[in-house]
């Protein structure tokens, strides 16, 4: 039952990335121009910093293209029912809590499906850190409107324009209870491994809110030129850093998403109050 | 020395709870639904003195999805719920089945289709029990009639569980669900407790599974083996594949390991069954009515007897089909409109009549209702 001690190693160049990787799974199942690659380098980045040895991370993850993101990584890994990746990873958590649990999920199986189990895992404040690859698709199945599809997009099943309102991941993360809310980019390579490392560092539920981009469908859909132009318009022109919101004028930030560490909480974590009801039955 | 153990006086859900317990469960995760909602509230106040752990989810399906974690991270785990909440967590079960986790789900049944009558028994989630989730998929379900036998399966669930690497199915109506009779605890020891195989291999070695078994050891998450699981189909190596060849042996294996061992599974208490000229097949409060007609019956000159299945599934095939050969009749008295008796009629193969009897007003059927329909057959 016991998992070997952490140590802090230092960080090398070259970085060996197949030290996390499980290379005969690769290639991965990812499109050309898909930014989920960039996100599992900076993932693979965070967690070697983090010093995390490989056998304490449990990574649990959903359905989609995000949530296959498991399978390439050399950990104990889970990959579960569309929408229920926090429940699978509550149940190891609860059961296990000197694992680390992380779960990889997708804005359509973390905001619509999965909803309910998002919710209540923030409010839990269980300590897990949460991987939203928001990509406003539907991707697996070729590229349906998503929860958080803007007003006015394409998409295989709002040919006349998107007419429902996007959610925003981290107002609703933050309301519900998470302890640690942020945003990042798949563009913002460097800032997002740094909030991941962050995210992953923090007791408590942690939210991250990736702004990625699905080139296959999405963007065909809704004209954009190119993978890269997808990527400046909406992960560099379409969000501002929480760092920069205070210096620029009113025009430069209407109607863009925040990126960086947007909430932090004190706040009892799950595990933590269970073990302390543990005492208290054992007392009765 | 021999002091005999003082009888407790329990509820059906109660002495599910002792069984679980007993079995070495530790992980319940659940959601509050009539008429199983005191196997909840027992767990929440036991689960935590023993070192175990106990969460109430936000649903049913958040339930399910959460013991099947906490199985893989070590630890027994069960839900109980009842009718719409067994509908809910049925993905979660399919799941279980293609991924081989342990764990144990009690469905308390109530009157249905729908929200239906929660307070008023039924036996009417036999067929869910059996194909609530889609896909073809191996299963086991344990029916227990009075309070002791809750205690006693619920540990053959776990047993069964844990040797097969599946989810098992404990079934049984509101009335013995919420019955309260005389029952023992058992001393630790008395019971055998089956644990799942754990590797021995090194981790580079580790297939979770692995074909050189019928039922591969199952590591559990954080002890190095660093293993994948998916509910896609999968190799030995528990990765996805499309290699149709690997799917199919894969679909058949874990049929055939509930198939293969259904001598081990199967369990039946016969009841005057040796020169019985009439029979009666049934599960749960049902049978309890059924032993009181059957004995009506005797004490009537009438050669009837009871085959009451603990193992509804899989089905039990071989004792019926025997049974048909040499009665004229087999009785199938059921609170739904006739699940178990068109199983019945399949293995009887036409060698004797099969008559149902069929109640879904939410009233038990009464030991008359059984003892009219033998009385047809003297």
């Amino acid at each position: 039952m016991s998992v070997p001690a952490e140590r802090k190693p230092k960080v090398s160049v070259p970085f060996d990335y197949n030290k996390y990787l499980r290379p005969n799974k690769l290639p991965h199942i990812w499109c050309p121009g898909c930014g989920h690659g960039i996100v599992l380098k900076a993932l693979i980045r965070a967690i070697e910093k983090s010093g995390l040895s490989k056998d304490r991370i449990c990574m649990v993850s959903g359905i989609g293209c995000s949530s296959r993101t498991p399978g390439y990584l050399d950990f104990n890994t889970l990959h579960t029912i569309h929408g229920r990746a926090f429940a699978f990873a509550t149940g190891v958590k609860l059961a296990k809590p000197e694992l680390k649990v992380i779960v990889i999920t997708g804005d359509g199986d973390a905001l619509a499906i999965g909803g309910n189990h998002f919710i209540h895992t923030c409010r839990r404040n269980i300590d897990m850190t949460v991987l939203v690859y928001t990509n406003a698709t539907y991707g697996m199945t070729g590229g349906q409107f998503s929860p958080t599809s803007p007003i006015g997009t394409t998409a295989t099943t709002s040919r006349y324009g998107n007419i429902e309102p996007p959610f925003d991941a981290c107002e609703m993360a933050k309301a519900a209870g998470a302890t640690f809310v942020a945003r990042g980019t798949a563009y913002h390579t460097l800032e997002l491994e740094k909030t991941i490392l962050e995210a992953v560092e923090h007791k408590g539920t942690s939210v991250v809110d990736i702004i990625d981009a699905c080139p296959t469908y999405y963007g065909r859909m809704n004209k954009f030129k190119s993978a890269a132009h997808m990527m400046e318009v909406i992960e560099k022109d379409g969000t501002v850093s929480v760092k920069q919101v205070d210096k620029l004028p009113p025009e430069k930030v209407q109607g863009k998403l925040l990126r960086g560490v947007l909430h932090r909480a004190e706040r009892p974590e799950y595990c933590e109050q269970y073990a302390a009801l543990m005492e208290k039955a054992a007392g009765k | 020395m021999a002091t005999r153990k003082p009888k407790k006086f329990m509820q059906g859900n109660e002495a599910c709870v002792e069984g679980a317990l007993y079995a070495g469960c530790r992980f319940y995760a659940g959601y509050p639904i009539t008429p199983s909602t005191e196997i909840a509230e027992g767990m929440s106040v036991r689960l935590p003195k023993v070192g175990g752990k106990f969460i109430q989810m936000e649903d049913e399906i958040a339930s399910v999805g959460a013991i099947i974690g906490a199985s893989l991270a070590g630890l027994k785990s069960m839900t109980a719920t009842s009718g719409p909440g067994f509908s809910l967590k049925q993905e979660g079960i399919g799941y279980a089945c293609l991924a081989e986790i342990p764990c144990v789900v009690i469905d308390v049944m109530r009157g249905g289709p729908s929200t239906g009558y929660p307070t008023g028994p039924s036996q009417s989630d036999i067929m869910q029990a059996r194909w609530g989730t889609h896909g073809d998929h191996p299963a086991i379900a344990v029916t227990p009639a009075y309070v002791q036998e809750i205690l006693n399966e619920t540990i053959r669930a776990f047993n069964l569980a844990e040797k097969y690497r599946t989810p098992v199915i404990i079934l049984y109506d509101e009335i013995v669900g919420h019955m309260r009779e005389p029952i023992t605890i058992p001393e630790p020891g008395e019971i055998p407790v089956v644990d799942r195989l754990k590797p021995e291999c090194k981790p580079e070695d580790y297939f979770p599974y692995d074909d050189r078994y019928e039922i591969a050891p199952l590591a559990a998450f954080g002890e190095g083996y660093r293993f994948h699981v998916t509910g896609l189909n999968h190799r030995k190596d528990g990765f996805p594949t499309n290699d149709s060849k690997l799917i199919n042996e894969n679909n058949l294996r874990i049929m055939r390991k509930v198939e293969k061992n259904r001598e081990d599974i199967w369990k039946n208490e016969e009841i005057f069954l040796d020169d019985a000229e009439v029979a009666v097949f049934t599960i749960g409060s049902t049978a309890r009515s059924a032993r009181f007609a059957v004995q009506k019956a005797r004490e009537a000159g009438i050669k009837a007897g009871l085959l009451r299945p603990l193992t509804i599934w899989p089905f039990p095939d071989k004792a019926v089909g025997e049974l048909s050969g040499r009665v004229k009749a087999i009785i199938v008295p059921e609170m739904n409109l006739g699940q178990m008796a068109l199983e019945v009629e399949r293995c009887a193969a036409g060698k004797c009549a099969v008559e149902g009897i069929y109640r879904v007003d939410g009233e038990p059927i009464n030991p008359q209702q059984i003892l009219d329909v033998i009385k047809k057959y003297k």
